[in-house]
């Protein structure tokens, strides 16, 4: 299951046409500590580079953009009760939502994990 | 124009505190506030915020302006500027002040120390260079206004505080003046460390017992090494600072205090001593008093928040469907386990208890007026 990771900071896992999106390690350890998590509905649209969940962690309320354009069919139900897991567990159980996958070509440019950590260590 | 660009991004150029490399060297994130790089975490926010609460955290406030103000006359000519009765402020005590401008509103709100023959003043960072120039086109060109800007501030701030700068052993310089764990709350005075002068005060700004140390900018690093090196001491940065503040019900300048909102609004009453509130003659004097003796139409309140979604400044307050307030600061409260603020709100719905919605990005969240401080005081009164 190829994962793909994009500038702001989100990994995207593909398996056929359904995508999970998360925010990195690197990402959360910018945010500090995540007391909330707002999730896109299931069936609705996100756009890809539009807003479609937002962080709150102790020190300030943070965007996070839909890497992809699809339909929300998923939403990570844990992290209402233990938002922290994107803290603990940002790029496995800390998952914020899955989507089907509207364009598939909108995964072209996406960086891999050699070069997105190479975009981290340019930070 | 030119000249104005070239001034503005002069200005905007930030400046490095002088614990900056130590800040760095302890693996902080640096942020901009004030016009200063400094550490706005460590380790994280929960944890320095929990860790002051529960043993002592080392603050750097270095950005604040400390003032000193002498002369023969010193006493009249700051009670012509702050609302303050100077009469009822001994040598070594300290008190809660406000820099008000002729409308009332605040231009400031500062700590002023009975420093013997000279008053020493705490003030802001992000206003302290308004506030040099307002006080020196309020103060008679006899009195002395000097900024100490070779001094450092640092605040060290938990229960476990008074232990830890008691081990320092830092010594009264003036006789019969009490150590440093027998002053009490809002006491201050001159000491002396291994030959460096510091200016200790028995108050901060985290609702618990603590310190504030004015040192040689020269000789911080040699101080807050030694504070960090006792195992009660965690250095601590700005955001669990601000964390704190807020469950101490600890307003904050700019945020829930401006000049768009009164000190009576605001509920900084005490900021203006008895005497002055009776005798006026002080900028603002005629808005206070209408205010004290008519009450205001809006008041500041504390909110808790169902639920675990934070409302930040500027969110808006309702009462049913009817606007009447915003959140002035807020945030998630790592010691009570959900969301607080601050807000101003008509006086008519400002009772302890009284039910609110307040707005965020279109989420209603059910609030309630609650009393502030959210987490009680654990100042040292000298009664335990």
């Amino acid at each position: 299951m190829p994962r793909y990771f994009t500038d702001e900071h989100e990994w995207i896992d593909v398996e056929g046409d359904t995508a999970t999106v998360g925010i990195t390690d690197y990402a959360q350890g910018q945010l500090g500590d995540i007391v909330f998590v707002e999730l896109p509905r299931v069936g609705s649209e996100v756009a890809r580079g539009k807003d479609a969940a937002v962080v709150e962690s102790v020190k300030a309320a943070s965007d996070v953009y839909a890497p992809i354009t699809g339909e929300v069919t998923e939403a990570n139900g844990a992290l209402e009760d233990d938002p922290a897991l994107v803290n603990s567990s940002p790029e496995d159980q800390g998952w914020f939502f899955k989507l089907t996958i509207a364009n598939k070509s909108e995964l072209d440019g996406l960086m891999d994990a050699a070069a997105y950590k190479s975009f981290c260590d340019s930070l | 124009m030119l000249s104005d660009d070239n001034d503005s991004e002069f200005e905007a150029e930030t400046a490095t505190l002088p614990l900056d490399g130590w800040h760095r060297g302890k693996g902080a994130r640096m942020v901009e506030f004030a016009g200063y790089w400094m550490p706005v975490q460590y380790e994280g926010i929960v944890a320095e915020h929990l860790w002051t609460r529960a043993h002592a955290g080392l603050f750097d406030v270095s950005h604040m302006g400390q003032l000193e103000v002498s002369g023969e006359a010193a006493e009249a000519a700051l009670e012509a500027v702050l609302p303050i009765d100077l009469s009822t402020l001994k040598p070594g005590r300290q008190r809660y002040s406000l820099l008000l401008d002729e409308s009332g509103g605040v231009l400031d709100d500062l700590m002023v120390t009975n420093a013997a023959h000279r008053f020493y003043l705490v003030v802001n960072g992000a206003t302290k260079w308004d506030d040099i120039a307002h006080l020196r086109e309020h103060l008679p060109d006899e009195i002395t206004l000097t900024h100490l800007e070779d001094d450092a501030l640092l605040a060290l701030q938990g229960p476990e505080a008074a232990r830890a700068l008691a081990r320092l052993g830092l010594d009264p310089v003036n006789d019969g003046w009490p150590r440093v764990e027998e002053m009490v709350f809002m006491q201050a005075g001159p000491f002396s460390w291994n030959g460096v002068p510091l200016r200790v005060s028995r108050s901060g700004y985290t609702g618990e017992d603590g310190y504030e140390i004015s040192v040689p900018a020269a000789r911080v690093e040699t101080l807050a090494e030694a504070l960090c090196a006792q195992p009660e001491v965690q250095p601590i940065g700005l955001g669990a600072r601000d964390s704190l503040r807020l469950e101490a019900g600890l307003p904050l300048y700019g945020h829930d205090l401006s000049r768009e909102i009164s000190p009576i609004e605001a509920g900084l009453t005490f900021g203006i001593n008895k005497r002055r509130r009776g005798e006026g003659g002080f900028a603002g004097a005629d808005r206070i008093q209408r205010e004290l003796a008519e009450g205001t139409a809006r008041k500041s309140v504390g909110l808790t928040l169902e639920g675990r979604l934070p409302a930040r400044e500027g969110a808006e307050v309702y009462a049913g469907d009817a606007k009447v307030g915003r959140v002035t600061s807020g945030g998630f409260s790592p010691t009570l386990g959900h969301p607080i603020a601050m807000a101003i709100v008509d006086s008519a719905h400002s009772a302890e208890g009284t039910p609110l919605v307040v707005d965020v990005r279109g989420k209603r969240l059910s609030a309630a007026v609650a009393p502030m401080p959210f987490v009680p005081h654990n100042y040292f009164r000298g009664d335990r």
